[in-house]
């Protein structure tokens, strides 16, 4: 098929930005990337600005009664201490933003390190990683980070610890796919004729090659953390009273749901739109990188 | 054969085929005149990109995604393709028109049996379809037996692969049969059997073939007429006879020049420039840029098909002059090199394979510097490994292996800087070879960085690299998809070149690119070699390019060098039987007389670059 190969090259044509760069624009194009990007956005601006804007301290300041309905101390009611809710919504999504944020590249990083290397280097070392990734796989994300937070006590580096490392094996598998018919293209060996170190093939011929699919797999990983960590602090193994906490104020006042609804609406509300927000970013994004890491050429 | 005689009904027919791409509306195909009659072979040649792959495919009445037929007809044995119900084109498919495509591997389905395969298109029962699958195998001349029907295309050699896709596509005795390039993957001596086949079975069955191939020298031997196609019409066609002997337009007539010589008694001669994108189409003749007969009213408007001949068309305003002198580089002659001198590679004794299976068995080879040894040999031969075991590629190998003296590690990881700087590798396919996140300068710099570590005079490097590749000082800020393949195989030389080599080890390099590009960088190696005194290991399996490289062949079968000289000597007198069976499965090209005078050889046209 050299015909079409050509002509589509051609057609792509000089002056085309590179492919990298285009596909978070082409990923745009389609009507979903932009509205999950705006929702995603719309959260993730509010976790981030809120603490600023936040017109009472959530943690300090008691302005009514306990469980006080939508207009009595603030204009979505009182917690179960009678804190603002709106305070401790806009102070409380900061906090879950950074740790899945920071959980989410540790088990990405880690996952396309191992995935990359399974791919490359082959042989024993591809089944030793990606067997032990099977044990791994083999217990639900959750289930290992309740075990160590409730052994080792909620701290939050193990809380991030946990859930990147619970992401990793599932990254690394699916990295590892796409890492394998990048080692076999002439351009690594190429590489490797001159003598160009092992870690900098990996790092400089593979992986660019696929980071369309880290693209995606931190989009997808990045929705899942959000959920774990969110949990996690629902069942108190995250943030600890008194902090302001998405995931803790569900659980502090779901007992007067009836009583007063927003104080666990609100952050149900932004979890729920920031990870369908993500999602659809990922959606566009896999959209997107179709046919451009092997692609180019095919 | 073409007796051409109107009263026969013509198998094909396409009148003012137009196909467009969407959503650019770039016309892919256009103007396009066919007439196919029964038992008539057609041969389409073309470069890549002029729109001959999807002119077979309009045939079959499919379009590739992003394109469409926007106007003209296309009917097959008097039945009218366009508007067809998508029930009828089914039908139609297979039956009355059948494709052969390019990779059989691909085309054959590897969870079916062959015999489950061949009756799938047969109507009737299973007991008729199945006499009748026996009788087109015997027809292919492969067996018929259950345990041949029993077995998996990954059981069948590429070439038996390929003759089971023709005899899948003579079952139902199509009137029409498009081939896509079905020869371009196999050696040459398979070749020859499926264009027997081709030939016999369109002879048998009356059947019309439309025949799609870059390779000149296959069409001039199979076809009955030739089609050349340029940036998406025909520009000349006609009798083979008559465009062999009488090339009209330029176009064809560079193509003829591009086709290296089995004899090496002329030089093979690139066309410069590429083919237009559908999308920068010239006003005026789409040819006229890389014209040398060209003039301002050429560029201007576009030629419409002036008879020549009998059934000969050409669209040419200038199809009654004489061809002008092409310029060409004369055929360096080699110096007899003094006898002292030492080997810069020396191979003794090497074995290789692959985990249990041995691909290579002793193999002793000595390249003197300054040298071009072709390594010649069909796929499986083990040409490959051996040159990877040079590069350092292949690491399961014994036997000795040294480069100026000094013996070589098996892992170009344990080779000194120097060594690694000393010997560069070129691949095959320069759309495999060039990581597509590299900008071209980041490629060139790659190796010169691996082996003398950060250089202060880097753009220096990357603009002698590329003025030696021929390639313009511009191209450093490209990305490889925004070249052409041919582009590509420069910049893979460049790098190459970049660190100053003394071994050029080339694999192949020509087979994924078009003849006029291949004669192209053929010269830039030679020119390369004659002016940097690089020893150069130039892996084939085309004997026509080994004529017009090398100076010393050697031929391998089956992990052997069965035959090893200089390569006048070889080919004059063949010694091993497989070496002249080699020669003999290669066609032999020759150029019409119309191209072969004196005139040719001057040089007084602008020297040939791509532009």
């Amino acid at each position: 098929m050299s015909t079409t190969l050509t002509t589509h090259h051609r057609l792509a044509g000089a002056g085309r930005p590179t492919v990298k760069q285009s596909l978070f624009r082409r990923a745009l194009k389609s009507k979903r990337t932009v509205l999950g990007a705006v929702l995603s956005g719309f959260v993730l601006a509010l976790a981030f600005v809120g603490p600023y804007i936040a017109p009472h301290s959530p943690t300090d300041d008691f302005v009514a009664a306990p469980f006080s309905p939508a207009g009595i101390g603030g204009p979505f009611g009182t917690d179960n201490l009678g804190r603002d809710v709106l305070s401790r919504f806009l102070a409380g999504g900061q906090t879950l933003m950074i740790l899945s944020l920071v959980a989410t590249a540790l088990g990405v990083g880690l996952g396309a390190l191992v995935g990359v290397l399974a791919a490359y280097r082959r042989g024993w070392l591809d089944e030793a990683l990606m067997r032990t990734g099977d044990v791994a796989l083999a217990f639900p994300q959750i289930v290992l980070a309740l075990l160590f937070l409730s052994i080792m006590g909620p701290q939050l580096w193990l809380l991030v610890l946990m859930v990147g490392l619970g992401h990793l094996p599932r990254v690394a598998r699916v990295v590892r796919g796409a890492a394998l018919s990048v080692v076999e293209r002439d351009f690594i060996k190429a590489a490797e004729s001159v003598g160009i170190p092992r870690w900098r093939i990996m790092i400089g011929e593979i992986v660019p090659n696929i980071s369309s699919t880290l693209a995606v797999e931190f989009g997808l990983r990045l929705t899942y953390s959000i959920g774990l960590v969110a949990g996690l602090s629902f069942l108190g193994l995250g943030m600890q009273p008194p902090a302001a906490d998405w995931g803790l104020m569900i659980n502090e006042n779901r007992i007067a749901m009836t009583v007063s609804p927003w104080s666990v609406a609100l952050p149900v509300i932004a979890i729920a739109v920031l990870t369908v927000g993500t999602n659809l970013v990922t959606d566009g994004l896999a959209k997107a990188s179709i046919g451009s890491d092997q692609g180019i050429t095919a | 054969m073409s007796t051409g005689t109107s009263t026969t009904t013509p198998a094909l027919v396409v009148d003012n085929l137009k196909i467009t791409g969407i959503p650019s509306m770039a016309a892919i195909i256009e103007e396009l005149f066919l007439e196919v009659l029964p038992g008539e072979i057609l041969g389409v040649v073309g470069e890549s990109g002029s729109g001959k792959t999807t002119l077979g495919l309009a045939l079959l009445n499919y379009c590739k995604a992003g394109t469409r037929v926007s106007g003209g007809s296309v009917s097959v044995a008097g039945q009218e393709l366009a508007g067809l119900h998508w029930r009828a084109v089914r039908e139609l498919r297979g039956q009355t028109v059948a494709y052969i495509p390019q990779s059989p591997a691909s085309a054959l389905n590897p969870a079916l049996r062959i015999g489950t395969q061949l009756k799938e298109c047969l109507p009737g029962t299973s007991g008729e379809a199945l006499l009748r699958v026996r009788e087109v195998l015997r027809e292919v001349a492969l067996p018929d037996d259950d345990a041949f029907l029993a077995r998996f295309p990954h059981q069948l050699s590429g070439g038996q692969q390929q003759r089971v896709a023709i005899a899948m596509a003579f079952t139902t005795r199509p009137a029409l049969i498009v081939m896509d390039e079905p020869t371009t993957g196999l050696d040459v001596s398979t070749q020859e059997h499926v264009l027997a086949t081709v030939r016999s079975m369109c002879k048998t069955y009356d059947c019309a073939a439309v025949y799609i191939s870059h390779d000149m020298a296959v069409v001039a031997e199979l076809a009955d007429r030739i089609a050349v196609m340029y940036s998406g019409r025909i520009v000349e066609i006609g009798s083979t006879a008559q465009v062999l002997a009488n090339p009209s337009h330029p176009y064809t007539g560079r193509l003829l020049l591009a086709v290296p010589d089995l004899d090496a008694k002329r030089p093979m001669i690139g066309i410069p420039g590429h083919a237009p994108s559908p999308l920068a189409r010239p006003q005026g003749c789409a040819f006229a840029p890389r014209c040398l007969l060209a003039d301002d009213f050429c560029r201007a408007c576009s030629p419409g098909s002036t008879d020549v001949g009998p059934r000969h068309t050409v669209r040419c305003f200038k199809a009654d002059l004489p061809f002008p002198a092409v310029p060409s580089r004369a055929v360096t002659a080699h110096t007899t090199r003094p006898v002292e001198e030492k080997p810069v590679i020396h191979i003794g004794g090497l074995k290789a394979g692959y985990g249990t299976n041995t691909v290579l068995e002793g193999i002793s080879l000595d390249v003197y510097p300054g040298d071009c040894v072709a390594l010649l040999g069909e796929s499986g031969s083990g040409k490959t490994t051996l040159s990877r075991c040079i590069a350092g590629l292949h690491h399961d190998f014994s036997g000795s292996l040294s480069l100026d003296g000094e013996p070589l590690a098996a892992s170009s990881f344990k080779r000194s800087k120097e060594q690694r700087r000393r010997v560069q590798y070129i691949f095959q396919n320069p759309y495999e070879s060039l990581n597509p996140r590299r900008t071209v300068e980041e490629l060139i710099l790659q190796p010169v960085t691996a082996v003398r570590g950060n250089v202060r005079n880097s753009r220096e490097i990357v603009a002698t690299a590329l003025e030696r590749a021929s390639l313009r000082p511009d191209h450093a800020g490209r990305y490889p998809d925004q070249l052409s393949g041919g582009e590509r195989q420069r910049v893979a030389i460049a790098r190459a070149l970049a660190t100053e080599p003394g071994v050029l080890i080339c694999d192949e390099i020509t087979s994924a690119l078009d003849v006029s590009v291949q004669s192209s960088l053929v010269d830039l190696l030679r020119t390369l070699q004659a002016e940097m005194g690089l020893t150069l290991l130039f892996i084939t399996h085309n004997i026509a390019l080994v004529r017009n490289i090398a100076q010393q062949v050697a031929v391998l079968e089956r992990g052997r060098i069965v035959e090893f000289g200089q390569v006048e000597d070889v080919f004059a007198n063949p010694q091993h039987n497989y070496t002249r069976s080699l020669i003999q499965a290669t066609p032999n090209f020759q150029l019409p007389v119309r191209l072969h005078r004196p005139g040719v050889q001057g040089a007084s046209v602008p020297a040939e670059g791509p532009r």
